[in-house]
Formats: structure tokens, sequence, C-alpha cells
């Protein structure tokens, strides 16, 4: 808390704190970096984040080229095939890091996608209400009891392994979630006091939408979207598990935990490597998720 | 009530109806089709396959055919196994898959309520932070790392399991299905300790239970006689999205364990354009996703006297 001085400084503070509002968001920060499992993870998936963007540029081998005489070869610093090599002999490093760029991207990108389609879903049934209202939540009801993976195979197999489909197809799977809390929590804040209040003191629709119902929807918002990171990464790994993923040369966490399956017997660590990969990123993400959850929906703790 | 069963029921009819029709439409819409052979056959002979199955016809015919065979309960004969009709795929698969889901789903709920009833019980105690960890864990591994991992050590190292598929010569021995159904079930252990923790540390401290600590009833008494019944309230509710989960996974586990059930059938008539068949196991999945979620609605009634049917 600032001493206040003047009671210019003072009149100053009060605009200031009417402009900006009670910092709810610095608290739920505050919170959020006071976990230590939140911040670890941060720290380490910053760290996979980064080897798997600028790694594959820096490692001295290609995720593409097959040493031929060096098949399924265990870890060893000889010729630096640190993790090994897979049973065409390639490196499982560089390949590893090809997987977990392309896990990391189809998660951020298929949360935006769900996040998109979600929000605007939700919020408009929410705003609208009535009959709108009903006929969209009826449609998102039916869309629930879809056995939505059946779609997402018919999808990969109707149009081809695509991996920008990929995005849509999960992303288009995973938004229903987010428009029932958009819209729960959108008629929850519309029909609150200082809505009222200030559809009273004439405050325009806009500037309501903009002031009120957003930053109120903001919360869940990104407590779910950090939740849905590491599902919809599992989702693709299933995908890609089933062989219907992302295609040759390109490979996911998913497809080398697959080869690895399949090879386990003979070398054990082209299943440990990606699978270890794989788990340390959803560790990441379920403690970060669990983590801005604690922080801005204190509850439980 | 019946009136109620009665609605959902009705309301179900259309949902499947839109399930049938996206699902019919998007697999004609795949490139290649069931009788794409590597060897190319004659001319003829695949106009008469064609004429047979009736695809020489406009495609809204053959929807309009399809649905006149649907309500007749004739889901039509497989376009791959000539000798058999999807009725009898489904009859073959189905059993398995159905046991490994439902074992699975019964190990979750008991396994997994009982955990977190215990970490709810000793909350932010040595014993809840480990039930956690084992939750997170379980949510984090999937199963498709989790299957071939404990194959790896108890098929192959220790050599205590079988680890490859159900001969179907020996049926589903007790041991051919430990693996695969601990595998399944794990995530769910997982999310059922993690939902019944945070009920039940709800419910733990709700005012009726502070009331029946007061009137002197004994703790096993407040537990089971009270809380347990508000507490596992969320868990029902579980059951529905549980058990769309359990179709997904059991995908997963039959690949892994090499398993003859309906989810191996599924992919596979998927990428052989085996159309009746993915139509089928669609159906069928729906039905019972829509069903189990009844199902889940009604227990969750009859256990929480403030939800009325209206």
């Amino acid at each position: 808390m600032k001493t206040i001085v003047g009671s210019e400084q003072n009149a100053e503070a009060i605009e200031k704190a009417a402009i900006e509002g009670r910092s709810l968001w610095d608290d739920a920060l505050a919170r959020l970096f006071r976990n230590k499992a939140a911040v670890g993870s941060m720290i380490v998936l910053g760290l996979l984040v980064l080897i798997a963007v600028v790694g594959p540029y820096l490692w001295p081998h290609s995720h593409e080229t097959i040493y031929r005489e060096r098949v399924w070869l265990a870890p060893t610093f000889e010729n630096l095939h640190i993790f090994g090599t897979d049973a065409q002999g390639r490196d499982l490093f560089a390949r590893t890091l090809i997987g977990l760029r392309v896990s990391l991207m189809v998660g951020v990108v298929a949360s935006l996608v769900s996040l998109v389609i979600g929000v605007f879903w939700g919020a408009t049934a929410g705003f609208i209400g009535g009959r709108v209202d009903q006929v969209m939540m009826r449609i998102v009801d039916v869309l629930y009891s879809l056995p939505f993976i059946f779609f997402v195979i018919i999808l990969m197999v109707v149009f081809g392994r695509n991996i920008i489909l990929i995005f849509v197809a999960i992303g288009a799977v995973e938004w229903l979630t987010m428009a029932r809390i958009v819209r729960g929590q959108t008629i929850s804040i519309k029909n609150m006091e200082f809505v009222e209040a200030a559809e009273a003191a004439g405050v325009s629709r806009l500037a309501i939408i903009r002031r009120h119902i957003i930053p109120n929807v903001l919360g869940p918002v990104i407590v779910y979207v950090t939740l849905t990171i590491p599902v919809v990464i599992l989702a693709e790994s299933f995908l890609s598990f089933l062989g219907l993923g992302v295609q040759e040369p390109l490979t996911s966490l998913g497809r080398l935990i697959a080869y690895g399956a399949q090879d386990m017997q003979i070398a054990t660590w082209t299943l440990f490597v990606p699978a270890g990969t794989m788990m340390l990123t959803l560790f990441c993400f379920n403690f970060i998720g669990d983590g801005v959850r604690d922080a801005i929906d204190p509850k439980d703790r | 009530m019946f009136g109620y069963i009665a609605r959902r029921i009705l309301i179900a009819i259309p949902t499947i109806l839109v399930i049938i029709t996206v699902a019919f439409f998007m697999m004609r819409a795949a490139p290649g089709g069931p009788f794409d052979l590597e060897r190319p056959m004659p001319e003829e002979v695949r106009q008469n396959i064609l004429e047979h199955f009736g695809f020489d016809r406009p495609l809204h015919e053959q929807y309009f055919a399809y649905l006149g065979d649907l309500v007749q309960a004739d889901l039509g004969p497989s376009l791959r196994f000539r000798d058999k009709t999807v009725s009898d795929i489904i009859a073959e698969g189905f059993p398995v898959s159905a046991t490994i889901g439902g074992l699975s789903i019964l190990l979750a709920l008991m396994v997994g309520s009982l955990m977190g009833a215990i970490a709810a019980l000793r909350q932010n105690k040595l014993t809840d932070f480990a039930v956690m960890g084992f939750a997170m864990g379980g949510i984090t591994i999937p199963p498709f790392v989790m299957g071939p991992i404990l194959a790896l050590i108890f098929g192959i190292g220790l050599g205590w399991l079988p680890v490859g598929g159900l001969d179907p010569r020996y049926g589903m021995t007790p041991e051919r299905l430990v693996l695969p159904v601990i595998t399944l079930a794990l995530p769910q252990i997982a999310i059922v300790s993690r939902l019944m923790r945070a009920s039940m540390i709800e419910v733990l401290r709700s005012n009726y239970i502070r009331t029946a600590r007061a009137k002197g009833l004994s703790a096993p008494a407040v537990l089971f006689r009270h809380a347990l019944r508000a507490a596992v309230l969320p868990l029902v509710s579980y059951i529905g999205p549980a058990s769309a989960a359990l179709v997904t996974g059991s995908i997963v586990i039959e690949q892994v364990f090499q398993l003859p059930g309906i989810g191996r059938q599924f992919v596979m008539a998927a990428l052989q354009r085996d159309y009746t068949v993915v139509m089928g196991v669609v159906i069928l999945y729906a039905s019972l996703i829509i069903l189990l979620n009844l199902l889940a609605d009604l227990v969750y009634a009859a256990l929480n006297p403030r939800v009325k049917f209206e």
C-alpha cells in the first residue's frame, strides 16, 4: 500500500484506481509466482520451447538424415547420438526435437482455435439470450454426445493427414466446454448489480461489454485454455499413435512413441526418450494450468 | 419420471439422426472406396459389385435406403469381409471392448473414490500429497505410453503376464485382461480421485456435516451416512464424459495390446472405407454414450433430493 502524502496525489490516486480498478490480476500473478510447482514448470517449459524452436537448427544431425550403418544405436556420445538412433538409423534427439515442436505447435494453435470458437459462441449465446441462446446451446448439447474421436478419425481419413487440418479438427472438437463456460459466466455477470448500476448510470452497451463483461469472463477462459493445451497435445499424439497424425518425414511425439512401442524389446530408448519428453511437457502444462486456476480462482487452497 | 425418460429418449432420436447423417456423408466424401484393391478388377465385375451394394445409385437415395434398413435394425453387410454382416463384426468385437471398458470404469470408481476420500480426510498431509501426485501422473501419462511400459515391465521383464493379444482360442482369460484394464483405468482413477477429493473437502466443510458432528454422531456415521452420499454426486455426473473417454481410450488399448475389440475394427474400417462398419460402430457408440448420460442423470437425481424432474 502506498502512503498518500498530499491531497493532490490523493485525487490522482483515486482517479488512477478508478481507471485501473482493483488490481485483481496483480494479485493473481503474485499468487501464481508463489506457486513453486508452477514457477518451476514455467522454467522447464520455457527451456523445452527454446530447444524445440532453435534446437533443430543447431543440432548437427537432421531428423531426416538416415545413417544406414547406425541402426538402433544405444545412446552414446560418439557422433553425438545422445539419445541413440531409431530403426532406420535416424538421430533420435533430432527427431524428438521436431516431434516436440510439432506437439507444442498443435497444442497452442488448436487451443487457440477452440478458444476463438468457444468464446464467440458462448458469449453470443449468453449475451443475446432467449431463443437464440436455447438453439445455440442445444447444438452444443448435441455435439457433446457425439463420439468426437470417431469424427476426427473420419476427418483425417477423408481429407488426408494434413497438419493444418489437425489444428482445426482438434480445435473444433475442444471448443464445446469453452462455449459452456463463457455462456454461463456471461449470463451470471450480465445479471449482476454492478452491470445494472452501469446501465442505470447510462453507460453504453459496448462499454459495459468492454469494461465489465470481458474482464470478468477472462479469468475462467484463461484457466480453461491453459488446461486445454495438454489435452490437445494428448489428442494429437493419440491420432499420431494410430498413424493418423502428421506424415513422415515430419513427426510428432505420439508417432515416435508408437515406433518406440513397436521396437521396445530391441531398443528401449526409442520408447523412453519420446515418452519421457512428452510426460515432462504435459507435467509442466498441467502444473502451470493448476497454478493458474488456483491463482485466479483461489477457492480450495 | 417416466415422462422425463421418454422425453430424453425422444430428444436422443434427432441427435442420433444428426450423427448418422454427418458420418454418412463424411465417409462418402472420402477419396477411394471399399473396392479399390491393389490389383484392379475388371470394370464389369466392379460395376456388378457396385450395383449389388447399390453404390451406383445417387447418394441421397443410398442415404434414405440406409435409413430404411436401420429402422428395421439392419446395419447391412460388411464391405470388406464378404461373409460377415456389420452386426456379426460388432457381436465379435463389442464384448471385448465392453468387458475392458466396464471393468476399467468399475476399478476407476472404486479405487479413485477411495483414494480421493482418503486424501480429503488427510488434507495437506503426506497421504494427500502422495495421492495427488499419483493423480497428476495418471492424468499426464497417456495410455499409449503407460501400456507399452507396463507390458515391458510385467510382460517382458518379469514375465508375470501375457503381453500379446487376446487369442480367440483362449478367449478372455483374466490374466490377459489385467494389463489392458489397468492401463485404461489409470487416467480415470486419477480424474475420479481428484473429483472425489475436491467434493469431499467441500462437503466436509458444509453446515450439515458440522450439525451431524455436533449432535454427537460417530465419525464413521457422519462419513458414511452423510458425507459420502453428497460427495459422490460429482462422480456420478462424470460417468457420462467418462464413458466417452473410455471409448477413445479403448481404441488405443486395443491397438497396444492387440485386442480384437471394436475400436480397432473401427480404425481399420475407416482406413479401408468399409462404410457400413464405420457407420455401425459410430451409431453403437453414440447410442451408448447417450444412454449412459441418461443413466448418470437418473442416478444423480436419485441421490440428490434437490433435483426434480420437470
